[in-house]
């Protein structure tokens, strides 16, 4: 029966796609693993993702005929040893016809085996813990860093990684395989760094991941205020390493971090795609749960006696915010104290600035203006938020001649139409005559 | 995307039977794989229904209803939520999950609402927000 045909057809079809999907789940639940089990063994990451691709696509044309077998991870790590087990040989081999040595050269074959047998085998967090140093290597450029690690352990595609970063596939793609050929010539250590080079390694292993969000948070490039799919990723990579190195205070910092501000994605795009600052955040819409997750986080930070951490302190102030339930409850004298630690152990002339601003919240205007003429103005010259810290602190101090100077200036420096607009709005209140004290 | 990943009950779990000790230690592994894939964001395990209480909505009425509660197969004896790129990937881990229960059980896979699916629906709130700020804007 033609009808009975087609229909079996289309159940043959619908189970091939179904299959398809799974396998491509298994392969993204698998593929970080693999290649990082794979690259401590062979000793070169292109290598390995070479070796997982080459396992991936016997698997995809086995499983579609056989079902998918009951432990689909054990099958692939089976599959690409055995895969990197044939090309040692074959380099064997070569490499003693080249010699044209006739000395038997089995036992050191056998030996080069188990060593990779052993490999393969050894504690899987350690090894995927170990591709991160690796793909956040200093001896590459941030650039190269960001993309091999969005790549390697986000799994993500050199076309996604350049749709992200507005750039090409093809230079995404050669910044990776530059990236490679880096390692590969620097003959690193595949094993987990240790001691003053862990502390060293993690601050960059730290820094790529907070890029990656911040470059989804604030998107420097494009239309977009914010890119949520770079913010998802960076979250899930600080959860990867917070799994991974339960015991470094530093990586909770960042993961609480990032969880509070991913907190707040839905509340700071305003309806025509416009920013809205923290203080006139509709806080129903700010994400319950991952606060939650980055309070826990925080504290966890703080127990392992990270409390004064660069991330740690970030997350802090943030977490100020997220436990204040309107903007007036904010805690500014506590959000004042901790950027005044900050600003010992994170120097910086914006951190400077918030901080006389938190001052200026939490102690009056007088204050913040003091500490803004304290602040080294060489380094933020053309930086529009500057002024308008000022304008504000002197509208507030009741000194509105001299606040409209610096509204405008700042609205002059301002490359965001709305937050120019804005600006010219209070360079305008401060010439109207017994207008009410301006509260944000 | 998020999803919810409930525990459906059983007769033992709404009797409050506890779960053996090799059960725990594998629910404690597939939790940790959980985490170290960065896929886990919080869970935790309910209470026999007999515990719970339930309210009723019929207009302006409201009937406290006590358990335990009958269709067992459709309570829920524990939950997880997960950050995961699609179902499948959801799918996959749950068949990695060992099986919560003595008997036959059953994990229901739920996707959350997300900011996308309401589309440009604005809410009367986030109009007013932005009514109010662009009056402080003059001009605009």
């Amino acid at each position: 029966m033609p009808d009975q045909e087609s229909d079996d057809l289309l159940r043959k079809t619908m189970m091939a796609v179904e299959t398809h999907q799974t396998i491509e789940a298994i392969f993204r639940i698998e593929r970080a693993r693999l290649i990082a089990g794979l690259a401590r063994m062979v000793r070169d990451v292109g290598l390995a993702e070479e070796l997982a691709q080459d396992a991936f696509v016997v698997a995809l044309s086995e499983w579609t005929k056989t079902g998918v077998p009951t432990n689909p991870g054990a099958w692939l790590t089976a599959a690409a040893k055995r895969r990197a087990i044939d090309l040692l040989r074959r380099d064997r081999m070569l490499a003693r016809k080249h010699a044209e040595i006739g000395r038997d050269l089995s036992e050191e074959d056998e030996a080069g085996i188990a060593a990779i047998e052993a490999a393969m085998d050894d504690d899987v967090g350690d090894e995927l813990l170990s591709l991160i140093f690796i793909a956040c290597h200093p001896v590459l450029s941030r650039e190269a860093r960001v993309a091999l690690t969005l790549r390697l352990i986000g799994g993500l595609t050199t076309d996604e990684i350049a749709r992200a970063y507005l750039s090409s596939e093809a230079a995404v793609a050669q910044r990776i395989v530059r990236a490679k050929k880096t390692l590969a010539k620097a003959g690193l250590s595949f094993e987990v760094p240790r001691g003053e080079e862990r502390r060293k390694r993690l601050v960059s292993v730290l820094e790529v991941i907070y890029l990656i969000f911040n470059e989804g948070y604030s998107a420097t490039a494009g239309e977009d205020l914010v890119r949520p799919a770079l913010c998802a990723e960076a979250q899930r990579l600080g959860r990867i390493l917070a799994g991974l190195a339960p015991e470094e205070p530093e990586v909770f910092g960042l993961l609480a971090l990032m969880e509070i501000q991913a907190s707040r994605l839905a509340a700071r795009v305003g309806p025509q795609g416009d920013a809205i600052p923290l203080t006139q955040q509709n806080r129903a819409l700010w994400d319950r749960l991952l606060i939650r997750r980055g309070l826990a986080a925080l504290e966890r930070a703080e127990a392992l006696g990270g409390a004064a951490g660069p991330y740690a302190l970030q997350a802090a102030l943030a977490a100020c915010h997220a436990r204040a339930r309107s903007a007036e409850e904010t805690d500014w004298p506590r959000i004042a104290a901790l950027y005044d630690v900050l600003r010992s152990v994170m120097p910086s002339p914006v951190v400077d600035l918030n901080r006389a601003v938190a001052h200026s919240m939490a102690f009056g205007p007088e204050a913040g203006l003091a500490l803004l003429d304290a602040i080294d103005e060489t380094a933020l010259r053309d930086y529009a938020p500057l002024p308008a810290a000022r304008g504000d602190f002197l509208f507030r101090a009741g000194r509105r001649a001299e606040a409209k100077v610096h509204f405008e200036r700042a609205a002059g420096l301002s490359r965001n139409g709305r937050e120019r607009a804005f600006l010219l709005g209070r360079a305008g209140a401060c010439a109207t005559e017994g207008a009410t004290p301006y509260r944000e | 995307m998020r999803v919810m990943v409930l525990v459906k009950a059983t007769e033992d779990s709404e009797a409050g039977v506890m779960p053996t000790a090799e059960l725990l230690e594998a629910m404690g592994r597939f939790n940790e794989e959980l985490v170290k894939a960065g896929v886990l964001l919080t869970g935790d395990g309910l209470k026999p229904s007999s515990q719970g209480k339930r309210v009723a909505f019929d207009g302006p009425n409201r009937t406290v209803i006590d358990g335990p509660f009958a269709e067992t197969r459709e309570l829920v004896a524990g939950f997880w939520v997960w950050e995961v790129k699609d179902m499948a990937e959801a799918v996959e881990w749950v068949k990695r999950c060992p099986n919560p229960m003595f008997g036959p059980s059953e994990i229901e896979i739920r996707p959350f609402y997300e900011m996308a699916d309401f589309g440009d629906v604005v809410t009367p709130e986030i109009a007013e927000r932005d009514k109010q700020l662009r009056a402080k804007i003059p001009g605009l």
